[in-house]
């Protein structure tokens, strides 16, 4: 099931505003694509992106996906936990297996992001 | 572009749940379960592998060894039947076309498995080659007609020998034996070699039986966890052992002597193609060879980043093969380095740049896995 409190990108990644902070992870749907995920690449927190920008890169053990920010704004903390356990964004993808958290550069939530219903249908056309 | 071929245990991979991929023209299996659940049950139990696309060929007739040995580096006057060697097709350059086994079934009867992006290339050069022979040898493609399945792991001996009888147990590293199978008189060859650095067996069967055989180790495997494994877990298996991917690390643009495979070229045995132009370099030594290297830091070189050895910059190069090792936990790879001021040490300090990031890696001796000793 894809979780329906929550945003979602055409790269397969998902986004849950809440505050003026944004948690960013990836799809059930893309942590299959990729497969054994054995390591994250994370930026440093602090570190400020325009929306649409490279964050870090998940590496499986075959294939290699950049992350990018749907979303302006600066990294107030990032999953340490992946550092030791990455294979958590394969086990837990919509949960403990988040990316980033993001101090949103502006109010409220992106427009053209898609709920779960529209991501939905994205992957199954 | 052609629709991709199926082996015929396509439907046994769908009903494993595989995840399909694109492979020298096959839609070939790249996992099922993972590749490191896959790797993993290679290296400490048995894994079974879907390796039809390979090419077979086989060269017959009077003039079928003196045929092969001006085509290939090793020497197979030295083979007895029921052996096997690895060897090569090279060009003039002394550059390869394909690497390959080749399997003597009598003095007279040889049987060749190729890659299968370069069978028909493959088989054209044997082609040409036997027409100036004036019928003393006979060059068939028998790939159509034959499917081949690995079983490899520490437990794949007890597996492979219940299944197609006791006598695979007994079989030397690189020796074979031919039988047919109980219900007909199909003929099977069972071999034990592979690509994995484990122990292990490759199975040539006609097409026909292949279902029964896969679903029979299957069957067989299960108490002791033997598991289908696809091509991503045959590349880290192959990569960890220190095999050279045809195509990939060497190709037309690199030599045995650089690839570090000199031991395929027997200089006693006589001329073949690309013999005057190796021969040319190990006089003069190589401007390219191929090394190891693991990755110190945190990240994954990968195939075409460019690998950089520490107070010699002179000394670098593309990597030809990058991934992460399950069995040894960190990311491994080879890459082809300029080596005008001589090949870099063992130990040696590197780097690759990857995202832009430089990362440390240190030269180390291939293989980068040994299976441990069977305590006989």
């Amino acid at each position: 099931m894809i979780p329906d409190d929550r945003l979602y990108t055409a790269q397969h990644e998902w986004l849950k505003v809440e505050d003026g902070k944004a948690v960013l992870g990836i799809t059930d749907f893309a942590q299959q694509e990729l497969g054994d995920v054995v390591f994250v690449e994370l930026p440093a927190p602090g570190q400020e992106f325009a929306a649409g920008s490279e964050i870090g890169a998940i590496e499986s053990v075959k294939a290699v996906a950049e992350i990018y920010t749907p979303v302006a704004g600066s990294i107030e903390a990032v999953n340490d936990g992946l550092e030791d356990a990455p294979e958590v964004v394969n086990e837990d993808p919509y949960g403990e297996g988040w990316l980033v958290r993001l101090r949103l550069a502006e109010e409220g939530p992106p427009d053209d992001l898609m709920t779960a219903a529209a991501y939905e249908a994205q992957l199954a056309g | 572009m052609t629709r991709a071929l199926r082996t015929v245990l396509y439907r046994c991979h769908v009903e494993s749940g595989a995840r399909f991929g694109p492979f020298a023209g096959y839609e070939m299996p790249i996992q099922y379960q993972g590749v490191l659940a896959e790797h993993r049950a290679v290296r400490e139990r048995a894994g079974m592998f879907d390796v039809s696309h390979m090419g077979e060929i086989r060269v017959r007739g009077p003039r079928a060894l003196s045929l092969l040995q001006g085509l290939t580096p090793n020497d197979v006057g030295a083979l007895a039947p029921g052996r096997a060697h690895y060897s090569a097709l090279l060009t003039e350059r002394g550059t390869f076309i394909d690497d390959l086994l080749v399997y003597c079934l009598d003095p007279e009867d040889y049987l060749l498995v190729v890659n299968a992006a370069s069978r028909e290339r493959d088989l054209e050069l044997l082609q040409r080659a036997a027409e100036a022979e004036d019928g003393g040898v006979r060059v068939d493609d028998q790939s159509d007609e034959t499917a081949l399945i690995a079983v490899q792991g520490p437990r794949a001996a007890e597996i492979v020998s219940d299944v197609v009888g006791a006598a695979a147990a007994d079989l030397r590293y690189y020796s074979f034996l031919r039988d047919h199978s109980a219900e007909d008189e199909a003929q099977r060859l069972v071999s034990r070699t592979g690509y994995t650095g484990e122990d292990g067996f490759e199975i040539y069967t006609p097409p026909e039986r292949a279902e029964d055989l896969w679903a029979a180790f299957l069957e067989r495997g299960r108490d002791v966890g033997l598991i289908p494994a696809g091509l991503g877990a045959r590349d880290t298996l192959r990569l960890e052992a220190g095999m050279m991917l045809c195509g990939q690390d060497i190709d037309e643009e690199t030599t045995p002597l650089e690839a570090g495979l000199s031991w395929i070229v027997k200089w006693k045995k006589g001329d073949f193609i690309g013999r005057d132009a190796l021969a040319r370099q190990r006089e003069r030594g190589c401007r390219h060879r191929l090394v190891g290297f693991e990755v110190e830091g945190r990240g994954i070189a990968r195939h075409g980043h460019r690998l950089t050895v520490r107070n010699a910059p002179d000394c670098a190069g593309p990597v030809t093969s990058g991934a992460f090792a399950p069995t040894l936990g960190r990311a491994i790879g080879i890459a082809r380095v300029d080596c005008g001021g001589g090949l870099p040490a063992p130990g040696s300090a590197a780097s690759v740049t990857v995202r832009g990031r430089e990362i440390d890696c240190r030269i180390v001796k291939l293989p980068f896995y040994r299976r441990p000793k069977a305590g006989v």
